[in-house]
């Protein structure tokens, strides 16, 4: 490592702050103003991923941020480089995941001409990024890294975007990289108001129909194993989001699933019928919600999040606790007894009964069901880390999967981006070589990175991309079919490509699958290949996703929308 | 509802535009913004002018805080604050009503600050309704343009929003 106060260019004194802040790899793509970068990167010992498509970069980036907890790193040339990581830039900041984007720019002295591949990149990701900067001058450079990472991993974590004017990169800088970070204007809180912990835990001893609400806040702050003694102590049901999967057991018998337009029935009732709601980093999304005044209304709602612009923002709470979760949840458990809970875990076991999740199973005979797919990839391998796309399947991997631990279930919540499970997948694996990794696709979602197939190829990260194959865009079909009378426009896209030729012309393993029987020996067959692989199921093209609730409707309004036989 | 938010920031390139674009992001309606630098050369204060309820307001005051550049925020009480605006008014005027006008001006305290021979030029400060009454009294006059600062304030007594 480099001394206090060598002196060096500014793109070696990039590689010095990454080594400082711990990266051991980025996912990138270079161009004429990033060169030298990626001269400095060829002699580092930081691993470079080269993707095929910058989009990729920043989904890879955050696959591998959540994959760890650690902050992901993308780096892209200016202009059309710099644009390009905009959706997963956008991904990441709905989804609070700590991430530094580096992007080149045109020299200094040529910004505000139009120059050739000149983007304002800093005013274009002003509102999809927690902070960004343009470095104007070199001897700024390590205070804005170390900064940057500071902000994207600290508070309510979130993406933090970096300009470097290409003569950034190639001035002169005495090295020194700062210890501390002074930022007067942030100052993240993360111990909670002890007197609101005390005034929660007292309405916990008092009600009778508690139900924990848990997110994506729970994994970030690395609050499940509280929140699993907090359930079990005060003997509370707990549903987490689709964010949220993985913070608590999915095998638990406390656990109610997903909550919400495509949650389980027993969940969606218990909130509607709670008489104490806790939610713990969660932001009140529309996709859980729905009708927003008809949400939980007999009940209390603490609020418990890092983040004081959530609290009250959607729906109106009672008591807020603003802090880190684990934190509170570690001091909420000291000072609580149980709820008078019960009779009313009776009841939600009885619902559970009366409306599992299910599908006609009866009909697996020939037409393969996606959600025994899932189930079978369950069984196969437990362990693994599932990322998805973004549609059906999605769903499905929400629904059947059982999550045991945190950050083995990856998928986009917040903006919804077809495209991210791959790439996201591919940073995953680069985080987790232990981990089997599997991408649950679309046939839709998959063309829209598919050519990150040279990708993992090239570098050998045996990423097993499962698609679900049912020649539809098939969450916009399902929605068609019900509010739009089985007007297909625009969502078909039958045999528009051959996968298993496409993954063999990239070098990487193929195999279709159209039997039930075939597709548990599929799954074995591509975890011990150990290469990359791609599956091809071809699934029943016009199932559903069940149970739904109409967009605008209240969570209780439950639509049944499984198929007779 | 009118609420005066002070807001304390770096004094750096691009904040404005973080500020501005929080509030037409998210819907908010800016009454009036100004901005300029105060005795720490490296803060700058805002005095933001925005309409809605206290949910708003508290939406408001959360959003802004969360940005980074932004080191302080406070809500302003009409009660314990000093608010100004200031205004330029070009009037028509001819020395058949030079005279007339220049009462007027000198009834609200305000000044005359160019004169030509088929117009001039009037700077008034004070608070809302001030601006609004003279306005009242040299449109009929023929008001040829006009420009208005938007507010700036500060709390009343030792204590400021820094302190």
């Amino acid at each position: 490592m480099t001394g206090p106060t060598e002196r060096m260019t500014g793109a070696r004194a990039f590689i010095e702050c990454l080594y400082r802040e711990g990266v051991d790899t980025i996912f990138g793509y270079p161009g004429g103003v990033l060169l030298p970068i990626y001269d400095e990167l060829y002699s580092s010992n930081i691993r470079h991923i080269l993707v095929r498509h910058e989009q990729a970069a920043a989904h890879a980036a955050e696959g591998y941020a959540r994959a760890t907890g650690k902050t992901g790193v993308c780096l892209a040339t200016s202009g059309p480089g710099a644009t390009n990581l905009v959706t997963g830039i956008a991904n990441a900041y709905m989804d609070s995941i700590p991430m530094v984007a580096f992007t080149g720019q045109v020299p200094s002295s040529l910004i505000g001409n139009d120059a050739f591949q000149e983007a304002n990149i800093t005013g274009i990701t002003m509102p999809i990024t927690k902070h960004n900067y343009l470095v104007q001058d070199v001897k700024e450079l390590p205070r804005i890294i170390k900064e940057a990472f500071h902000i994207a991993s600290t508070g309510r974590p979130g993406p933090v975007l970096v300009d470097l004017p290409k003569d950034i990169t190639t001035d002169l800088i005495d090295f020194h990289y700062p210890e501390k970070v002074e930022l007067r204007g942030y100052s993240p809180t993360y111990q909670g108001n002890l007197q609101q912990i005390k005034k929660a835990a007292a309405e916990i001893e008092k009600c009778s129909n508690p139900v924990i609400y848990a997110g994506g806040g729970v994994i970030s702050s690395g609050a499940a194993t509280e929140l699993k003694k907090l359930a079990e102590k005060i003997r509370a049901p707990v549903t987490t989001t689709l964010t949220g999967m993985g913070g608590f057991p999915g095998d638990h018998p406390l656990f109610m699933g997903m909550p919400g337009m495509h949650g389980t029935k027993y969940a969606n009732y218990a909130i509607q019928e709670a008489d104490l709601l806790i939610a713990v980093g969660v932001r009140f999304d529309d996709r859980v919600t729905g009708k927003i005044k008809s949400f939980a209304s007999n009940a209390k709602i603490i609020h418990i999040d890092i983040d004081p612009a959530e609290i009250s923002k959607n729906v109106k709470v009672d008591i807020p606790i603003v802090g880190d979760a684990k934190w509170i949840l570690s001091h909420l458990l000291k000072h609580t007894g149980k709820a008078q809970s019960e009779e009313w875990l009776e009841k939600i076991a009885g619902w559970k009964e009366q409306y599992p999740l299910h599908y006609l199973e009866s009909a697996c005979r020939d037409d393969i069901k996606p959600q025994y797919i899932i189930e079978q990839i369950n069984e196969v391998c437990p362990d693994a880390i599932i990322v998805t796309e973004v549609g059906q399947h999605q769903m499905w991997a929400a629904q059947y999967f059982k999550y045991t631990e945190p950050r083995t279930f990856i998928s986009s919540g917040g903006l919804g981006t077809m495209g991210y499970g791959f790439p996201a997948a591919i940073g995953a694996k680069v985080a987790r070589p232990d981990k089997v990794v599997i991408d649950v696709s679309g046939d839709g979602s998959f063309q829209m990175n598919s050519q990150e197939m040279a990708t993992i190829v090239q570098n050998n990260i045996p990423v097993i991309i499962a698609i679900f194959n049912n020649g539809f865009l098939g969450m916009v079909r399902q929605w068609q079919e019900i509010f739009y009378g089985k007007r297909y426009s625009s969502t078909c896209i039958r045999d528009s490509v051959d996968f298993v030729k496409l993954a063999e012309a990239y070098g990487a393993l193929g195999i279709r699958v159209t039997k039930c029987s075939e597709v548990r020996p599929a799954l074995e067959k591509a975890i011990a290949s150990g290469r990359p692989t791609l599956i091809d199921f071809i699934v029943e093209c016009e199932e559903n996703v069940s149970p739904m609730v109409p967009a605008g409707a209240a969570i209780n309004e439950i639509l049944d929308l499984e198929r007779k036989e | 509802m009118r609420h005066t938010l002070s807001v304390l920031v770096e004094n750096r390139h691009g904040v404005l535009a973080r500020v501005a674009g929080m509030f037409a992001r998210r819907g908010y309606n800016i009454d009036s913004l100004t901005v300029g630098v105060t005795e720490d050369p490296t803060i700058s204060r805002m005095t933001i002018v925005v309409r809605g309820d206290d949910e708003v307001l508290e939406q408001v005051t959360k959003q802004l805080n969360k940005l980074i550049d932004v080191i302080r925020v406070s809500d302003l009480k009409a009660e314990d604050t000093v608010e100004r605006e200031m205004a330029l008014f070009k009037v028509s005027s001819d020395v058949s009503n030079r005279s007339e006008i220049m009462q007027i001006v000198d009834i609200f305290r305000a000044r005359i600050i160019d004169v030509a021979p088929k117009s001039m030029i009037i700077e008034v400060t004070g608070d809302e309704t001030k601006i609004e009454a003279i306005e009242q009294l040299l449109r009929p006059f023929g008001i040829k343009e006009m420009v208005r600062t938007g507010k700036v304030a500060l709390r009343r007594g030792a204590k400021g929003v820094s302190s």
